[in-house]
């Protein structure tokens, strides 16, 4: 039995479906992100593990107990809001305090503790302050300190660094996995940044219109996404309709230039597939041998600091986006100008189901 | 000489310059500065002419300070004002009771019914109060809920009807209280920590509300110090508002007097709302 366990989760607002047939096995000390986008059912069904949201059906275990119609200040269970919701009233040490006291614990117990937590948050000397006089970064360390002064079973975190700027964002998300690791605590982090859950998780949920789309490792989810909404989420991506040629040797063409997969596919040959295929699996030139090869002309080039990035068209309406990493020594190719690149065959992806219609949309970018 | 001349007539345009053209923006600014000031000065002589005048009034008596000493002396000038002083603190705190909670619930979970509950607050508005205390003894002068037949029942009835006239003034500085804070964040907050209900509405939401309680809580107090009608028709006459009109039927210079004490006492606490107001910590943080 896994620690934290979502069975047959649902969740309606009236007619609207906002979570639908939700599972998800939580193993102790696991950091667990929900991404998808605005609207996904992620936040919803992070408030139904709080208590904040009573599902219209399934189960929630936590530790094997029943907690599903349980209040959600007998749960056990702390939070961290993305927008602090740091008590204005009360200063850092009272703040973080608050649930010790909630508990009735000895006062020289709450001091001690206190200080313990605002040291692992790095805000040692700022109990005595209160939040206005705090940045954006310190009042979040504040509000990840009090949901943990009070040892929750679970840290739930909703969208925690989304209103940081982007700098503070990358240095609080690496303290946050720190301290998540050094104490061990299980943690379900909603993010819609998938950066953010690429970097944080042990496993991702990527939701979408209340479904779960799929459960994976980071490294799982990335680069063997289940459905086209994942391949297209996660990531850039470049959607191909690719046109059978053999089903069975996994031979494909695009634009009358063909090229092989490493599987075989399951259409029949005339048929039209999508592949996903991610931009650094795309090199300029022949590549090494057995490499596909694809000719096009330069649609774009986008300089981004340490990588560059390239539209390659290979026919009207096939674009293929390429990334290279910056270096002095770059030769850029000319707008235009016709060109070479190769993938190897296992970097395709065949895809089951596409959300964009893949005629006009063929380099997504999540 | 010369160079003189050519200094001045370079001043003369430098003053073109600074001067503002007619249609430009300077220019606008400054006549939309000359209209607020007409305007505050305007509403100022208003306000303290009729303040002036009644000033002026009170003291005609020989000697000066007399209409003052005899009110202050008048026991039933001492004793309605604790007379409304003790209804007002009992209509603060009783209609406390019941806006704070309200508004809490419904800014939480039922934030689509605060148009009907605002609208509910307003009734106090709409229905005049010599209506609304001929509807209270009408119904609660009979069987089954005699409330005034005993000095106790009409003086629950008084409180009651002015916790009702208070609603307006109370509902919208909860609420605007309330606004101003992440209440639902708030609240989630400390539900997470353990906390239940009551430690919720005490230690959190009631702190960060301090400033907008005490200014509905002025509003109920300066309402009820000048009400006449109700306690007019309820007999109670040891309210302030029929103490002031019984006295300016049997006396000249003192009801000025009292006037002038009232608001005075109005003023402070009004000062002391501010002072309390400005002492307040509580700022809004965090990300919206």
């Amino acid at each position: 039995m896994s620690f934290l366990e979502l069975t047959g989760i649902q969740k309606h607002f009236g007619p609207v479906v906002a979570v639908e047939d939700f599972n998800l096995a939580a193993e102790r000390g696991e950091f667990v992100s929900f991404l998808g986008p605005s609207g996904c059912g992620k936040t919803t069904t992070l408030r139904m593990i709080a208590g904040f949201e009573i599902p219209t059906a399934g189960t929630i275990r936590l530790d094997g107990g029943d907690i599903t119609n349980r209040p959600p200040n007998r749960r056990n269970v702390g939070m961290v809001f993305q927008s602090y919701a740091l008590f204005p009233n009360m200063n850092v040490a009272d703040n973080v305090g608050f649930g010790l006291k909630v508990r009735k614990r000895p006062s020289d117990q709450i001091k001690k503790r206190v200080g313990e937590l605002l040291e692992l948050v790095h805000l040692g000397k700022m109990g005595p302050r209160y939040p206005y006089q705090l940045s954006g970064g310190q009042q979040q360390r504040v509000a990840l300190a009090r949901a943990l002064a009070f040892e929750p079973e679970v840290l739930l975190l909703d969208e925690p660094l989304s209103a940081l700027d982007a700098k503070i964002r990358v240095s609080l998300r690496q303290e946050i996995r720190a301290i998540q690791r050094q104490l061990g605590i299980t943690t379900v982090y909603v993010t819609h940044d998938q950066e953010e859950a690429l970097s944080l998780s042990d496993r991702i949920v990527v939701m979408s219109e209340g479904r779960i789309e799929q459960i994976g490792t980071p490294f799982d989810v990335y680069n063997f996404p289940t459905t086209g909404f994942v391949a297209s989420f996660v990531g850039t991506l470049n959607v191909l309709p690719a046109a059978v040629v053999e089903s069975g040797s996994g031979r494909l063409s695009v634009g009358g230039q063909e090229f092989r997969i490493s599987r075989p596919v399951e259409a029949r040959a005339g048929e039209t597939i999508s592949l996903a295929l991610r931009p650094e699996m795309v090199t300029l030139g022949t590549g090494p041998e057995g490499s596909n090869v694809l000719r096009g002309t330069v649609a774009d080039v986008s300089f981004l600091g340490s990588i560059v990035r390239m539209r390659i068209r290979i026919v009207d309406g096939v674009v293929v986006t390429l990334d290279v990493f910056n270096e002095p020594t770059l030769v850029l190719p000319q707008l235009q100008e016709s060109i070479t690149i190769s993938f190897p065959a296992e970097g395709p992806l065949v895809l089951e189901s596409v959300p964009v219609p893949v005629a006009d949309v063929l380099a997504l970018e999540a | 000489m010369s160079g003189g001349v050519q200094g001045l007539g370079r001043l003369g345009i430098m003053a073109s310059w600074l001067k503002p053209r007619p249609g430009s923006e300077g220019h606008r600014r400054r006549r939309g500065s000359l209209v607020a000031w007409v305007i505050l000065i305007a509403g100022v002589v208003y306000f303290l002419v009729p303040l002036v005048a009644t000033f002026q009034f009170s003291l005609r008596p020989t000697p000066t300070t007399l209409a003052y000493t005899n009110v202050l002396n008048d026991p039933k000038f001492s004793g309605s004002l604790l007379y409304s002083f003790t209804v007002a603190i009992i209509t603060i705190f009783a209609s406390l009771a019941i806006i704070v909670p309200t508004a809490f619930w419904v800014r939480l979970k039922v934030p689509h019914l605060r148009t009907a509950v605002e609208f509910v607050t307003l009734m106090p508005f709409i229905i005049p109060a010599v209506i609304l205390v001929f509807g209270v003894i009408r119904v609660y002068s009979a069987k089954p809920f005699v409330f005034t037949r005993t000095e106790f029942g009409s003086d629950a009835l008084l409180v009651a009807t002015y916790v009702v006239l208070s609603f307006p003034y109370m509902y919208r500085a909860v609420d605007t209280g309330l606004a101003a804070i992440d209440v639902r964040s708030l609240t989630e907050a400390a539900q997470s920590l353990g906390a239940g209900w009551p430690r919720i509405i005490v230690r959190v939401i009631l702190p960060n509300l301090r400033t907008a309680l005490l200014s509905g809580a002025f509003l109920t107090f300066a309402i009820v110090l000048g009400e006449y009608t109700i306690a007019s028709f309820l007999a109670r006459n040891d309210q302030f508002g029929v103490y002031l009109s019984l006295l300016g039927q049997n006396k000249a210079f003192e009801p000025a007097a009292v006037s002038l004490i009232s608001f005075g006492l109005t003023w402070l606490a009004m000062i002391v709302i501010a002072l309390i107001g400005r002492g307040s910590r509580v700022t809004v943080v965090g990300a919206r």
